[in-house]
């Protein structure tokens, strides 16, 4: 009887507890813990709506400058460059602020700024399939081409095609993108699959039968919520998906083999819808890391993935051309990427866009590209250096089964272009919430879907 | 000078206006000045340093929008459904908690109502983790205990929507119970005792006295209910992370206002968007009204 009376009462206590626990979760709601919670499930979680900052402070009179990104590894690589110039040129110290914001949020702040005139930054990342929506009407960004002139020679051009309006460059690359196959390589060798063999979608729909036979493990990703694979093999049967007049485009013969491919995969059993809708979700990082699946399709920026996030695959990841329908296509597309910009508002423009060219097209900026982000930068003189490109010392020589730029060099002259032009965000946006879904979840009809996603992004745009 | 800023001051006819000047001005402000520029702005096509005048064609696109018309499908449903749930059980319940049988009255009300005190953002974020696609969910988790396949939550219509409308119930129950029971303490003693001298059972008192007593509550919770219901974004927002939910299942009207102004730098038609859902709102709760006799001047 006893018992059960201290019993209640710890019940009791426990229940007044939780009370106050909650109550008080509910008040710090976002600060601490929601962080952990994100890192397991959600790369662009907007729990943390907050931000976190890094400030690079430099020598005396130095000039702030502030940055916006959305990637915290960009603001390490912009944090050493700052350090660079800082010691390179005494009469222009910068102090350097950088804020890492979520994808989605980042970008809705700067449209926000821009269109109201107040509270941009000086500098600002921008992600390539964002940036046409920067750049309408009367862009709110400055001009760099000036700026960007002693350094055009020696960079692959249609990558500042993408940050540029009317013959103006708004945003400077960070990197070429070149896509390519990433194999792991210890599910290969257990099914008995030669990765280096593989040159056609043939050989890999049988090398990827035998993967499914032999060990528990899928040969492919099937996305619902990513362009990149579909865009790969759009590239290699030399279309686009979006017209030159920046027009929707996707209700081709083109697109249409390029999106049955993947379905033949998942028909076939070989492939299978990854956890997050793409490969570059932390959800579909848990799914790489636990041997899911065999091979990834991926631009060369996402070795930093591998590093970051998936260290336990370390020695076990090969790269290699994609492979296509017939040889002699071309095997690779340049696809993501980042224009860094410099805002119309900001006090310090002459100075911002003389760093910012500095640290991302020159020739020692574009090699902190390769050591710190690992992204094949668009300074092509780097790429045959081989001091830097070899350095048994850099991270990712050592991760990967062989190196980068022996592939990239490889297809060097086959790397093709996607458009990103004012169809590009609506369409995207369209694809990867509707269309993808429907085909793989659901299983609609192929062309039906791409016939209603180009109605309604027509419409949109119209 | 003095004199006639005292008179002024102390005129009974000027007071009442320089004690709610400040109202105004911030209702001005704040309100009115914005509703006529969204006005203004639907009819314009607004880019970065060039504001063009286009007439109706904000408009006329919208009509042949598929996207916009599933927000606006989605958001009715989820007012319907959150006005069939979130009036009659509140109700129900606070009738329970008003009882004089009923036990431990202050520890429901508590209970109930600590939801509200959450942040939505915090909620969503648990309630999409708890319903995430994975084996290892909290829920997939659950029914595996059942013996039934994990699903994919929110990836379908109807389990995505389920989920939205629990996300509701799980939040609100409390906050409209709490309106129902103060509107059953102003419900006078007698009015029941009477009922029993003549042998009223319990359900007459409810259906007899009660709900017609609560009827002021009840449109008062039907007005913020079907607007708050048309006007849903953060919770759609943080169930899916972002505002885009496979096949649009979770896009609401303000998620589309959001997407087109914000997302995609289009504000003169995510305007137009705003001007439907006013009006939408402004009907929708002016016909309630205008039956539940809101207007009629009082006796």
């Amino acid at each position: 009887m006893k018992k059960s009376k201290s019993g209640k009462k710890l019940l009791a206590s426990l229940l007044s507890f939780g009370i106050a626990a909650s109550l008080l979760g509910g008040c710090s709601s976002g600060s601490s813990g929601s962080k952990e919670d994100s890192s397991k499930s959600e790369a662009e979680s907007s729990s943390e709506a907050q931000g976190e900052s890094l400030t690079v402070k430099g020598g005396e009179g130095a000039t702030d400058l502030s940055m916006w990104v959305f990637v915290e590894i960009h603001g390490q690589f912009y944090a050493e460059m700052v350090k660079e110039w800082n010691a390179k040129n005494p009469d222009k110290q910068i102090n350097l602020t950088v804020t890492t914001y979520p994808y989605d949020d980042m970008h809705n702040k700067l449209t926000l700024a821009l269109q109201s005139g107040e509270g941009a930054p000086d500098l600002c990342d921008i992600e390539v399939g964002k940036f046409p929506n920067f750049l309408k009407g009367t862009p709110q960004l400055a001009d760099l081409t000036e700026y960007i002139k002693p350094y055009k020679d020696s960079i692959v051009p249609s990558r500042l095609a993408l940050y540029s309006k009317d013959g103006k460059n708004y945003g400077v690359p960070t990197h070429v993108g070149a896509t390519v196959m990433f194999y792991n390589t210890e599910i290969l060798d257990k099914a008995g699959v030669d990765y280096t063999k593989i040159k056609t979608w043939d050989d890999y729909l049988k090398a990827g039968k035998k993967v499914v036979e032999k060990t528990d493990a899928y040969m492919g990703t099937i996305d619902t919520g990513g362009l990149n694979n579909y865009l790969a093999v759009l590239a290699e049967l030399g279309s686009d998906y979006t017209t030159e007049d920046g027009k929707p485009n996707v209700d081709t013969p083109e697109m249409v083999k390029a999106i049955s491919l993947f379905k033949s995969f998942k028909d076939a059993g070989i492939s299978e819808i990854i956890a997050g809708g793409h490969s570059d979700t932390e959800e579909g990082f848990g799914e790489i890391v636990a041997g899911k699946f065999a091979s990834v399709i991926e631009p060369l920026w996402y070795m930093s993935r591998f590093t970051n996030y998936m260290p336990e695959l370390s020695g076990k990841i090969a790269i290699a051309p994609l492979p296509v329908f017939e040889e002699g296509q071309k095997r690779s597309v340049g696809l993501g990427g980042t224009g860094t910009v410099v805002t119309k508002t900001s006090k310090n423009l002459k100075l911002a866009a003389e760093w910012l060219t500095w640290a991302k097209l020159s020739e020692d900026g574009n090699i902190q590209i390769w050591k710190i982000l690992g992204f094949d930068p668009v300074n092509t003189a780097m790429w045959t250096n081989k001091e830097v490109t070899h350095d048994p010392e850099n991270k990712y020589v050592k991760y990967f089964k062989n190196n980068p730029f022996d592939v990239l060099n490889e297809i060097r002259d086959e790397i093709s272009l996607i458009k990103s032009n004012e169809a590009v965000p609506s369409l995207a946006n369209y694809l990867c919430t509707t269309t993808f879904n429907s085909i793989f979840e659901d299983g609609a009809d192929i062309e039906k879907a791409l016939k209603d996603a180009q109605e309604q992004v027509e419409l949109e745009l119209g | 000078m003095t004199k006639f800023f005292k008179k002024f001051i102390y005129n009974q006819k000027v007071a009442p206006y320089i004690f709610i000047f400040p109202f105004v001005l911030i209702f001005c402000i704040f309100f009115i000045y914005p509703m006529i520029y969204t006005v203004v702005m639907s009819f314009q096509k607004i880019l970065p340093g060039e504001n063009e005048f286009i007439g109706f064609s904000n408009y006329s696109k919208l009509f042949r929008d598929s996207v916009f018309f599933k927000a606006v499908a989605n958001s009715f449903v989820y007012m319907v459904l959150t006005l069939v749930l979130l009036i009659p059980f509140p109700m129900l319940f606070a009738c329970m908690i008003n009882s004089r049988t009923m036990a431990a009255k202050e520890f429901f009300k508590s209970v109930f109502f600590l939801p509200a005190l959450t942040s939505v953002v915090v909620a969503g974020t648990i309630f999409r983790l708890a319903f995430s696609e994975s084996d290892s969910s909290l829920m997939n988790q659950f029914i595996q205990m059942l013996g039934f396949t994990p699903i994919k939550w929110l990836k379908m219509r109807e389990t995505g929507f389920a989920v939205l409308l629990l996300l509701a119930c799980w939040r609100w129950t409390g906050v409209n119970m709490l309106y129902f029971l103060s509107g059953l303490k102003n419900i006078p003693e007698e009015l029941y005792e009477s009922a029993d001298i003549d042998g009223a059972n319990s359900w007459a008192k409810f259906t007899k006295i009660t709900v017609p007593m609560l009827k002021p509550t009840i449109i008062y919770v039907m007005t913020i209910s079907v607007y708050a219901g048309l006007a849903m974004f953060t919770e759609s927002y943080m169930l899916w992370g972002g505002n885009n939910s496979p096949q649009n299942i979770g896009i609401t009207i303000v998620g589309y206002l959001y997407r087109q102004g914000i997302e995609k730098n289009n504000m003169g038609y995510a305007s137009a968007v705003g001007i439907v859902l006013l009006v939408l709102a402004m009907v929708l709760n002016l016909t309630q009204l205008k039956i539940n006799g809101l207007f009629k001047k009082e006796d």
